[in-house]
């Protein structure tokens, strides 16, 4: 008797509300209808302010003629060109300070880095001082710290500073001699193109040669003299066919040679020596992530400092630093929008400009973007393939 | 026949080479022929750059002047010997008022400065841990003077006369911009977090696709769209103050940056905690309310508080959608023709860095106490 009315009473136990399935569903229709309503009433108001400004809608807008200038421009670009190519110069200078920048960086972060573990106490403490000086200030005041606090305030074109190698740097930037390539040079590229396929190779076979006999061969060293040795020697075959265009100083203005604008060189050194501040501390959190008996280990085994750093130790805190660095680098070509900032024609800036000429914020602020999401998913895809690389495989 | 020593030899002290500044120096700079030749480089660096910093910064520079003849050069037109060179903190000396309060009217600075001390007095007791009554504080600190400070900043009520943002400027927008945003990020933060981790699909979604939008694009992107594309959602008639937008912009963009952080603490926390609140009958809310979020958090402060020094850096950005705060202030200001040398902008800049620099520092120092604090040993 007893059990049959607890069966009975089962499936009444509790009212409906009470049901995480149903809670669950009432909930996510909820945010359904609100999520639909609050768009309708936005794509309404939309529309209807756009038809109040008379602003047109949609992209045909990126065939329409620009009418602007850009001053950094890697690919051919006039202000007859139409906005379309104006985004894409945009995007081109971004994602050449951000892949300059991610060099700059990463080369003075892991030097830092690796600094602010040093036995040394005064290179520790300078290494620290650094971090803690950047890690702390806005990138943007790094930016203008190097616009119009250094570069700014350099000399005049006439009284420009001579520097070796026919370089000059004056308050309109740096200028360097810009390398001619005669006939017959694509022979060193073959020869440099050759070289790194042969390195490779030599170090495919050492590798399965140390595997198969225990043999070592010195590796580092064949490959550096074949990377260099033929290219130079296919330099020398093809009868030197370089020549250089010196920068040359006339009355107003230095003419020839590559200039490298100060916009650029600001940001390119703000943007990487505040993000090296980042990475020193990623490569330092890495390294000091191995255990000590990784490398009295290998000590205890015979491996001199160096081999212990190079086949043990940074292996190992490479897996460490990887994911972090990623966001770095994320960071890094996301703060290069701040380009903006100094007049360095980034795809912000040059979004902003179209956005204002042309008054379609909606097209302009979603086209910015899609650009960035798909340049971080990129790199981020770039720095997933390292990592699975890196990663501890396990059987 | 054999002797045993009865007692124990007296503790020896360690050999004069292994002791004192010798050895230390021994140790630390010249432990090997590298470390000396590194030691020497570093030598090198400090003994060339200390002196010039230390001559720039307080030797030869200006510390009080009317205007820039006393930065410059006698050739630039100054009183200075030609090539001199020095900070010129005259610029930030006279210019001092409006890097702190921007075009905020002269006779109505009280206000800020009020709040300041308000802001000071609410905020040093919830920094000590010893003080009692952190909830009534934590009330007063994040719900009352907010709303307190509106009124008296903005004014127009109780006869204060009305002060429009666009008046405000300097630290006063750095600081409020960023308290504000850091006020409004935690708890949105959370929430996008719990979203994110939720059962329902749908709300999982929606916070993953936001989260990971926003940290995909630049603030500026973010600041943009706050600036050209709100005013465009909202009906005709309907307009934000630029101030509230930037406010709204940076708050969304620290609270994507805040789920991830307050994501990393939940799945932290084991699953036994989860499991151990649902046995005890406790609801959602209370599981992690009660169980989960006071752990997790407690977890990630060092991640909350790097997020923080991260927004507080990033409200410098506003400048870009013309907002005047300290670093825009300072730039603003390069361009008076009263104060243009050479060295102005360098002095100017250098300034702000170091209030920059003192507030983020102080926040990094006392995550780090705060974490040493709340330890509770789990680390092994």
């Amino acid at each position: 008797m007893a059990s049959q009315e607890i069966l009975r009473q089962e499936p009444g136990r509790g009212s409906f509300i009470n049901d995480p399935k149903i809670r669950a569903l009432f909930f996510q229709t909820l945010v359904v209808i609100l999520l639909f309503v609050s768009i309708w009433w936005i794509v309404n108001n939309v529309i209807e302010n756009l038809q109040r400004l008379h602003i047109a809608s949609g992209f045909q807008f990126l065939r329409n003629r620009a009418g602007f200038d850009i001053s950094d421009t890697p690919i051919a670009y006039t202000s007859d060109a139409t906005y379309g190519r104006a985004l894409i110069v945009g995007l081109l200078n971004t994602i050449i300070v951000a892949a300059a920048g991610i060099v700059l960086a990463t080369i003075v972060g892991f030097i830092i880095g690796i600094g602010r573990l040093s036995q040394n106490w005064l290179i520790r403490k300078i290494c620290t001082v650094y971090v803690e000086i950047f890690r702390n200030i806005p990138p943007l005041l790094v930016i203008f710290f190097w616009y119009s606090g250094v570069l700014a305030v350099l000399p005049p074109p006439r009284e420009s500073y001579h520097l070796p190698f026919g370089s000059f740097l004056n308050q309109r930037g740096f200028y360097f001699p810009r390398g001619i390539w005669g006939d017959g040079s694509w022979l060193v590229l073959v020869a440099f193109v050759v070289a790194l396929a042969m390195a490779w190779f030599v170090a495919h076979r050492a590798r399965q040669r140390q595997m198969a006999t225990g043999q070592q061969f010195p590796v580092f060293w064949t490959s550096v003299a074949l990377i260099v040795g033929l290219p130079v020697l296919a330099f020398l075959l093809a009868g030197m066919p370089l020549t250089f265009d010196f920068p040359k100083q006339s009355t107003f203005n230095l003419t020839g040679g590559f200039q490298i604008k100060p916009e650029f060189l600001s940001l390119l050194l703000a943007l990487s020596f505040y993000t090296a501040a980042f990475i020193a501390e990623i490569v330092r959190a890495g390294i000091k992530g191995v255990s000590k008996g990784q490398s009295e280990a290998a000590a205890a085994l015979g491996l001199r400092s160096g081999p212990i750093l190079r086949l043990v130790v940074i292996p190992q805190a490479m897996r460490i630093v990887i994911p972090p660095l990623t966001s770095q680098y994320l960071n890094l070509t996301k703060n290069s929008s701040l380009a903006i900032a100094i007049g360095y024609p980034d795809l912000t800036a040059t979004a902003g400009t179209v956005l204002n000429q042309t008054g379609q914020a909606v097209e302009g602020v979603f086209l910015m973007m899609i650009a960035y999401l798909v340049l971080s998913l990129v790199t981020s895809a770039v720095m997933n393939v390292v990592n699975a690389r890196m990663a501890l495989v396990e059987r | 026949m054999s002797w045993v020593r009865t007692e124990m030899t007296l503790a020896q002290p360690a050999p004069p080479g292994e002791r004192g500044a010798y050895a230390w120096v021994r140790k630390n700079l010249t432990a090997s022929v590298g470390d000396t030749i590194l030691t020497i480089l570093g030598i090198a660096i400090v003994a060339w750059i200390l002196p010039q910093v230390i001559n720039w910064a307080f030797i030869n520079a200006v510390w009080t002047g009317p205007d820039r003849t006393v930065c410059a050069t006698v050739s630039q037109g100054g009183i200075q010997p030609d090539g001199w060179t020095g900070a010129c903190w005259a610029f930030v000396n006279a210019k001092f008022g409006q890097f702190m309060f921007g075009t905020y009217h002269i006779e109505e600075r009280w206000r800020p400065i009020l709040v300041a001390i308000l802001f000071v007095v609410l905020l040093v007791p919830m920094l000590i841990p010893r003080v009692p009554r952190k909830g009534l504080n934590a009330i007063l600190l994040f719900l009352v003077l907010p709303v307190v400070a509106h009124f008296l900043l903005v004014g127009g009520v109780f006869g204060l006369p009305h002060v429009e943002t666009s008046r405000w400027g300097g630290l006063l927008v750095t600081l409020s911009l960023s308290f504000v945003g850091m006020a409004v990020s935690l708890p949105l933060g959370i929430a996008l977090a719990l979203g994110r981790r939720s059962q329902m699909p749908i709300v999982k979604w929606l916070c993953v696709v936001f989260i990971e939008t926003v940290r995909g694009i630049p603030l500026i992107t973010v600041l943009f769209f706050a600036s050209v594309m709100l005013p465009l959602f909202l009906p005709e008639g309907v307009t934000f103050d630029k101030y509230l937008r930037a406010l709204i912009g940076v708050s969304l963009f620290a609270a994507a940056y805040m789920a991830e952080v307050v994501r990393g603490g939940l799945q932290a926390i084991p699953k036994g905690q989860y499991e151990g609140a649902d046995s005890l009958g406790l609801g959602y809310w209370q599981k992690m309310g009660l169980i989960v979020l006071p752990q997790a958090l407690k977890l990630v402060i060092p991640g909350i508080v790097n997020t923080f020094i991260g927004m507080f850096k990033d409200t410098s950005l506003v400048l870009i959608i013309s907002m005047f705060d300290l670093l825009g202030v300072v730039k603003q200001n390069f361009s008076d023709p009263n104060w243009a040398t050479p060295q102005t902008p360098k002095s100017g800049l250098i300034f702000a860095a170091f209030v920059f620099w003192l507030f983020c520092f102080g926040m990094s120092r006392y995550s780090m106490y705060t974490e040493r604090r709340l330890d509770t040993g789990y680390k092994r």
